[in-house]
């Protein structure tokens, strides 16, 4: 491995033990938050600890990315396929209106249907971090040169080998970056999942918006900034061990 | 061997290929050239089914080609692509690799395929095989192109404009890197390109192409000299004499001819000269060295002392030379005779002015 991505790598690492020590110092938390918010009478959010509550978000988030990428990428690889060409433009339009959609909204629909809970929250996730994802993958695929897929051809490997071989490693770092827009977005939008009893480091967001505790609102929104960040780093990270080009290789 | 039967291709209303038959017979190239947007390129896709004729049949030594699995039809016959088409997340090597590694061949059988074709096509491999396709100038990118068609030693080879992209020195040296190897390997070729000179090089026959049909089928000699009609006589332009020139050896006109060595005596000398105009003169073992005439005889004591040196890469060619260069060397070195040689530049005989004039009349005679 290339000494600059190593470097990567090792900062990355020690951001989230940094982030994790942050998180698990609870005491640290309530003396901050007490000197800089001395009129409330609390000033961390009661139903649980950040780690818990940090824990609670990720789970949301790897379950609910997790099935969007396993759903996102092969959608997107069918409908550039002459089997699933003809479904290309409804896949395209769906994608591009349904982002348009307020996650909310979403979540408002699920929960007659699916109920309170994880459930619905991982359902409108889902549903909406499916989009960027099968949007790249689609765009990702559609890049590769028509003369490089005419030489894979030509030269006689099949269907499989020349998606597996030409074709998705050409695309990766495209479909790669719909996958981080995926999670970054997740992170922000599993916010709401407390709404409807998700957990997660909205807890402490929306009952400080409705007790009107601003500490509450800190407590809950900073890990899940830093969140963020880290799973950005991570992603693009990984976007970087795809990439193919000379000056990334040499 | 392949061969067309009435193949014809649309795409959508128009015509990219109509009623095509040509036959390509076992190790022979055959050049198709024409006009651009004549159909060259849709004609070679057919063969290895990356297209398929709207109608018409082609046949791969005597077999239906639309009856050969895409993929095994395809290992079997290299196949260069006009725009190249390297995959940029591969090396160089990998890149060559990709056919033999489809049919397994071990991995040290592979890696030394790759130094050969590196090598072949002008390649430095320690320089090269690790380099990226973004890394190459466009007639790099090309003879890599060339070397991946042919890495996996395929019997036939399409190569839709192979050496387009790169320098005329260097097309020189492929093409008659090409022509040699040809000679040897005997692969069937279907090989397109812009460039007459290319195909009256390297063509057994040329198929003259216009708007997506045959216009003529040929051998160079006969296209050059007996053009169907006008399309084909315009096609091959007004020095089509001298292009002509270009696919005859030397061999028929060379006539032997007196040659004296350093130390004969000036009247003998003279003697032999007679009513020529100078004479050869050749060292002990037969090298060539240059020539005398009267006027720088009768200025010397000695014949030694007379001789006109002659570098021979300058004046002589050799045996296996053409027409065209023996002209070209005439007119160049202002002289109405010069000497052949062989690889060791031996003294052979000498090529004259007027035969070769003798010839190319012949040509024009024959010609429409
Ligand atoms: N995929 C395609 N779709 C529609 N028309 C095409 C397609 N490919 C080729 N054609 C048309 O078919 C005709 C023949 O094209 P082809 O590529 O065989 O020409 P060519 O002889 O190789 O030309 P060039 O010398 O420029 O490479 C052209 O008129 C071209 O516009
Ligand atoms: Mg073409």
């Amino acid at each position: 491995m290339p000494k600059a991505q190593m470097r990567r790598w090792l900062l990355l690492a020690i951001l989230v033990v940094a982030f994790t020590v942050l998180i698990s110092r609870m005491e640290l938390w309530e003396a901050t938050l007490r000197f800089l918010f001395p009129q409330e009478s609390r000033v961390l959010h009661p139903r649980a600890s950040l780690l818990v509550l940090v824990g609670e978000h990720i789970r949301l988030v790897a379950i609910s990315s997790g099935l969007s990428i396993l759903c996102g990428i092969p959608l997107g690889i069918w409908v550039t396929r002459p089997g699933g060409r003809n479904f290309l433009p409804i896949v395209t339009d769906l994608t591009s209106f349904g982002q348009t959609f307020p996650p909310v909204a979403v979540l408002a629909l699920a929960v007659p249907m699916l109920g309170f809970g994880l459930l619905p929250t991982v359902f409108a996730l889902f549903l909406y971090g499916l989009l960027p994802i099968v949007r790249n993958t689609i765009a990702g695929l559609s890049a590769v040169p028509a003369d490089v897929l005419e030489a894979a051809a030509g030269m006689g490997m099949g269907r499989a080998r020349r998606l597996l071989r030409v074709e998705i490693p050409l695309a990766a770092t495209v479909i790669l970056a719909g996958v981080r827009i995926s999670v970054i977005i997740n992170i922000g939008t599993a916010m709401i999942g407390a709404v409807i009893g998700a957990g997660g480091l909205g807890s402490p967001i929306i009952a400080g918006l409705v007790q009107d505790n601003l500490a509450y609102i800190i407590e809950g929104a900073l890990p899940a900034a830093l969140l963020a960040v880290l799973a950005d780093q991570l992603l693009a990270n990984i976007e970087r061990v795809f990439a193919y080009s000379a000056e990334t290789l040499t | 061997m392949i061969r067309l039967e009435q193949v014809t291709r649309y795409y959508g209303n128009t015509i990219a290929v109509n009623e095509l038959s040509l036959e390509v017979s076992q190790g022979e190239v055959c050049v198709l050239i024409g006009p651009s947007g004549c159909g060259k390129t849709t004609t070679l896709r057919m063969v290895n089914r990356l297209i398929e004729p709207t109608a018409g049949h082609i046949f791969i030594n005597g077999q239906d080609n639309s009856q050969i699995k895409p993929e095994r039809l395809r290992q079997s016959i290299g196949y260069a692509i006009q725009s190249v088409g390297l995959f940029p997340h591969m090396t160089v090597a990998a890149n060559i690799a990709t056919v033999p590694e489809l049919l397994h061949w071990e991995k040290s059988r592979i890696a030394s395929r790759i130094e050969e074709l590196l090598i072949l096509v002008g390649l430095n491999p320690a320089e090269y095989a690790r380099k990226y396709p973004n890394q190459l100038s466009g007639g790099e990118a090309q003879r890599v192109g060339v070397a991946r068609a042919l890495a996996a030693d395929p019997p036939i080879l399409l190569m839709d404009e192979p050496f387009g992209a790169v320098d005329p020195l260097t097309r020189e040296r492929l093409q008659s890197q090409f022509a040699r190897i040809q000679q040897k390997l005997k692969k069937t070729t279907i090989l397109v390109t812009h460039d007459l000179d290319e195909a009256i090089r390297l063509a057994d026959r040329i198929a003259i192409m216009a708007s997506g049909k045959l216009v003529q089928y040929d051998t160079p000699e006969t296209i050059l000299s007996r053009p169907a009609n006008k399309f084909v006589h315009d096609f091959v332009g007004t020095d089509r004499a001298l292009k002509r020139l270009s696919r005859i050896s030397i061999q028929s006109v060379i006539k032997p001819s007196p040659a004296i060595v350093m130390d004969v005596s000036i009247e003998e000398a003279v003697s032999v000269i007679g009513s020529r105009p100078s004479v050869w003169v050749v060292a002990d073992d037969g090298r060539f060295i240059g020539w005398v005439d009267m006027t720088s005889l009768s200025a010397a004591t000695s014949v030694r002392e007379a001789i006109v040196p002659g570098d021979v890469d300058e004046i002589a060619i050799t045996a296996s030379a053409t027409l065209r260069e023996a002209l070209s060397r005439m007119l160049g070195q202002g002289l109405r005779n010069i000497p052949v040689v062989d690889e060791k530049k031996h003294f052979i005989g000498e090529v004259t002015l007027s035969d070769v004039e003798a010839v190319t009349a012949e040509t024009a005679e024959t010609g429409a």
